[in-house]
């Protein structure tokens, strides 16, 4: 081993906690409170997402019936519990603005990136506390605007997420004024947030690293939670740009996206696509980390080709910037400029591909541990196999030309989104319960969970690629008006029947993940046997997280570690030198 | 550029921070560094956009001149690059350990960043009364009419007979840029606040420097936005 550990003193970290309650848990600058904030925010948002999804599923399947229980439903939504057009387009539109902005790159960013960064890095906080709480603390007005919006007058934004100009920018379009506003303004506060949380991710990595914490032993969820941050910081400040232009547009009179006085629609496609697909990679790199991290547990054997792995999230980050047009083949681009968004965008599938080679490689001969976290890191790679091989079909041009804005895309993206980063979250979620609470959930209603989510997701989604090949198109309101989507009215209802039943099983995981944190089981220090720095501490950790500070002397995944005679694993903060009967001679990483 | 590596010297030595660090450079210097990053990609999408616009519309921009009083903003101009004049005078008195001087070239920052903003508010003051507003021209109001009679103007050819789309990107690009002095004018009370009670010392001045490499980038912005949008 080459001295890359080298000793300093170590600070002391950890300090006597005279917190008010106030300071602990509301205005923390503790970075997992602050983590677990953002997760409590973020599954309130996953839950109000899910809802909306199960109003657009009971449109599709049963157009124009009384929803069950839509009587609730103010008369300007769905007079009667019958869904209003309007209402429609508001809820689509919703659905996917909350579940991208709000649910699922909070709970892969905001919770995990706060929560495991420092513990996973040996820091005791990250390298600016107090702006980590204001980033926090920024994201409430966005999500208390974001939901406002749905009880204006005129109802909610309803361009669809992509708030395509001229629709978005107009109001006369969309009969849809102060929603439109909100939707511009949330999103522009939500992106402070961002901002500043990934400055926050990046400085921590860069600089405040334990001694011996060297980058090619960062564990692939920091890795990807890096790379990720940069992608946050580099792209949400177009949005940003883009949506303030479009907010003027509608506000002050501007003429950007309005064709009228020489202002350009497609400006905006590029703009919003520009920052949206690093976004796609946003959704998707952490929980690549995370998968990775529980796959290498679950196996019980080092991560296959760590290397490979961190030179693929890189190059993934990397050519997300330059695949943005593949949003846009239908825009009336020139083919030529089709054609070379159509190569870069397939040269994705070779890092992605390295990726999932090397998950295979790493379940390859491992003894398995069954475990639930690892359950769903399964179904993630399973699931993103097929997410990015639909993905590989309409990166190609002439594909796409045909299933463009149709449900074969809704299915795509929700492989990617749902089967990829949502089982991801499931899993991580499961697997870092104990740091977080200090208790463990519930195994047994985990698997049930498991086994239920999985099965009603596939029936979800795999029959949209059908839907759509057929020409289902995205978005619509009443399939039944279209005689060639009538024969497609049987599988419409199959869809939403398994939809409903998907949502109640997540009933489960709700129930667990509220009961295990008064009841659970008591959580040891380290409950999966896992080699990283977060598990030699306390569950849940003290204020500080060490006594003093870590240092590291291991790669990340040492499992199965020859060197080791008791346990089947050495953790990273394991000296060679301090075990029994060894030489450092055999120190050879 | 024997100032330059003295302050390199500096850096490595500074700050007694809490923690041993990555990168050599401290904290709150890297995050700041960072921050910019994010802020160039935000100006990028102001700037883009316009350039992609004007291209593609060149006919929709008046000449140099004909609405926008060039010698004014400057003059402007020249007042921003002298307030990071004082900022780097302000920044070597803190390295010193001077601390009258370091207050004296703060104040002076504040004064002269102030005085940019008040200057730009002066000259929207000025467009909105001849008829330029973010929408374009207003109706009935000077710009508006010289556009609609199609005569020479001002020296320079007829004015474009829509002015959607000059408002749109001047008052965007430059609003965006004076809320950017703004803000810093603010920080830069607050760190002029800190220098008063003596908080920043020859060894530990990181406030002064971190601030400092802000105002400079939005300086940078002017300078990049002053030639594009008033000089061609």
């Amino acid at each position: 081993m080459t001295s890359l550990a080298t000793p300093v003193e170590s600070h002391v970290q950890a300090h006597p906690d005279n917190r008010s309650f106030i300071q602990k848990y509301i205005f923390s600058t503790d970075h997992k409170i602050i983590g677990i904030q953002f997760l409590l925010m973020s599954l309130l948002f996953l839950t109000v997402g899910g809802m909306l999804a199960m109003i657009i599923r009971w449109q599709l399947g049963y157009p124009n019936k009384p929803l069950p229980g839509g009587t609730v439903l103010p008369e300007t939504m769905a007079p009667g519990g019958v869904i209003l057009p309007e209402f429609y387009t508001s809820a689509v539109t919703m659905h996917g603005t909350i579940m991208v902005f709000f649910a699922i790159m909070p709970l892969l960013v905001g919770v995990f990136g706060n929560f495991l960064i420092p513990l996973k890095i040996g820091a005791p906080d990250m390298a600016f506390p107090r702006i980590n709480m204001a980033s926090f603390w920024v994201a409430v007005p966005a999500g208390i605007l974001m939901i406002a919006g749905f009880f204006v007058e005129g109802g909610h934004a309803s361009a669809g997420w992509t708030s395509y100009a001229p629709l978005s920018a107009d109001p006369e379009y969309t009969g849809v004024t102060a929603g439109q506003r909100i939707w511009c303004v949330s999103l522009i506060v939500l992106g402070l947030s961002s901002i500043l949380g990934s400055m926050n991710y990046i400085t921590t990595v860069i600089n405040m690293r334990a001694p011996g914490m060297t980058w090619f032993r960062l564990p692939l969820s920091i890795w990807a939670l890096f790379i990720t941050s940069i992608l946050v910081l580099l792209a949400i400040p177009i949005l940003s740009g883009a949506v303030i232009m479009l907010l003027f547009d509608d506000v002050l009179g501007t003429h950007f996206f309005l064709p009228a006085q020489g202002g350009q629609p497609l400006l905006w496609q590029h703009l919003f696509w520009f920052f949206g697909h690093p976004e796609v990679y946003i959704l998707i790199l952490p929980a690549m980390g995370f998968v990775s991290d529980i796959l290498s547990n679950g196996a019980r054997k080092p991560i296959f080709g760590y290397h490979s792995m961190v030179y693929a999230l890189i190059a993934i980050g990397f050519l997300g910037w330059i695949v943005w047009g593949h949003h846009m083949f239908q825009s009336g681009m020139n083919p030529t400029l089709g054609t070379s968004f159509m190569i870069s965008t397939m040269l994705i599938a070779v890092p992605s591909a390295i990726k999932v080679f090397n998950w295979l490689g790493t379940l390859w001969g491992g003894k398995i541990r069954f475990h639930v976290p690892m359950m769903h890191a399964l179904a993630f790679v399973s699931m993103f196999v097929i997410g990015g091989l639909s993905g590989v079909f309409m990166a190609s041009t002439p594909v796409d030309i045909y299933i463009h804005d149709t449900y074969f895309i809704v299915a795509h993206l929700h492989y990617v989104l749902f089967g990829g980063s949502l089982f991801a979250i499931f899993g991580a979620v499961t697997f870092w319960y104990p740091k977080m609470f200090g208790r463990m959930m519930n195994p047994t209603l985990g698997k049930i969970h498991f086994v239920l989510t999985f099965v009603f997701y596939n029936l979800v989604f795999f029959p949209m690629h059908q839907l759509g090949l057929q020409g289902h198109m995205r978005r619509i309101y009443d399939p039944t008006i279209y005689d060639f989507l009538k024969p497609l009215g049987g599988l419409n209802r199959f869809i939403t029947i398994s939809a409903f039943l998907l949502f109640a099983s997540q009933l489960l995981f709700a129930y667990n993940f509220i009961v295990s944190w008064f009841r659970g089981k008591k959580a040891p220090a380290n409950p999966w046997e896992d080699t990283g720095l977060e598990w030699t501490t306390p569950s849940p950790p003290p204020h500080g997280n060490w006594p003093a500070t870590p240092h590291v002397h291991q790669p990340p995944y040492e499992f199965n570690s020859p060197h080791v005679k008791e346990s089947d694993f050495l953790p990273q903060t394991q000296s060679l030198d301090a075990i029994p009967g060894r030489s450092s001679a055999g120190a050879a990483h | 550029m024997a100032h330059a590596s003295h302050a390199l010297d500096r850096d490595m030595m500074l700050p007694p921070a809490e923690a041993e660090t990555g990168s050599g450079v401290y904290t709150e210097k890297l995050g700041m560094w960072i921050f910019l990053l994010s802020e160039v990609m935000f100006f990028t999408a102001l700037i883009g956009s316009y350039l992609i616009l004007r291209v593609s519309k060149p006919d929709g921009w008046a000449a140099p001149n004909q609405i926008l009083n060039v010698p004014v903003t400057a003059v402007n101009t020249f007042i921003l690059i002298c307030s990071s004049v004082t900022m780097v005078k302000a920044y070597a008195a803190a390295a010193d350990g001077n601390q009258a001087k370091l207050k004296l070239w703060l104040v002076a920052t504040v004064l002269i960043g102030a005085t940019f903003v008040g200057v730009q508010v002066f000259e929207y003051n000025q467009l909105i009364h001849h008829g330029l507003v973010p929408g374009g021209f207003v109706a009935g109001r000077e710009l508006a009419e010289a556009a609609a009679s199609g005569a020479a103007f001002k020296g320079g050819p007829a004015l474009p007979t829509s002015g959607g789309l000059y408002g749109s990107t001047f008052y965007t690009m430059t609003g965006f840029h004076g809320f950017h002095v703004t803000m810093g004018v603010i920080c830069m009370i607050f760190v002029t606040f800190k220098a008063f009670q003596g908080k920043y010392t020859a060894t530990d001045h990181r406030g002064v420097e971190v601030i400092g490499l802000y105002w400079h980038f939005v300086d940078l912005v002017w300078i990049i936005l002053f030639t594009i949008v008033y000089l061609i």
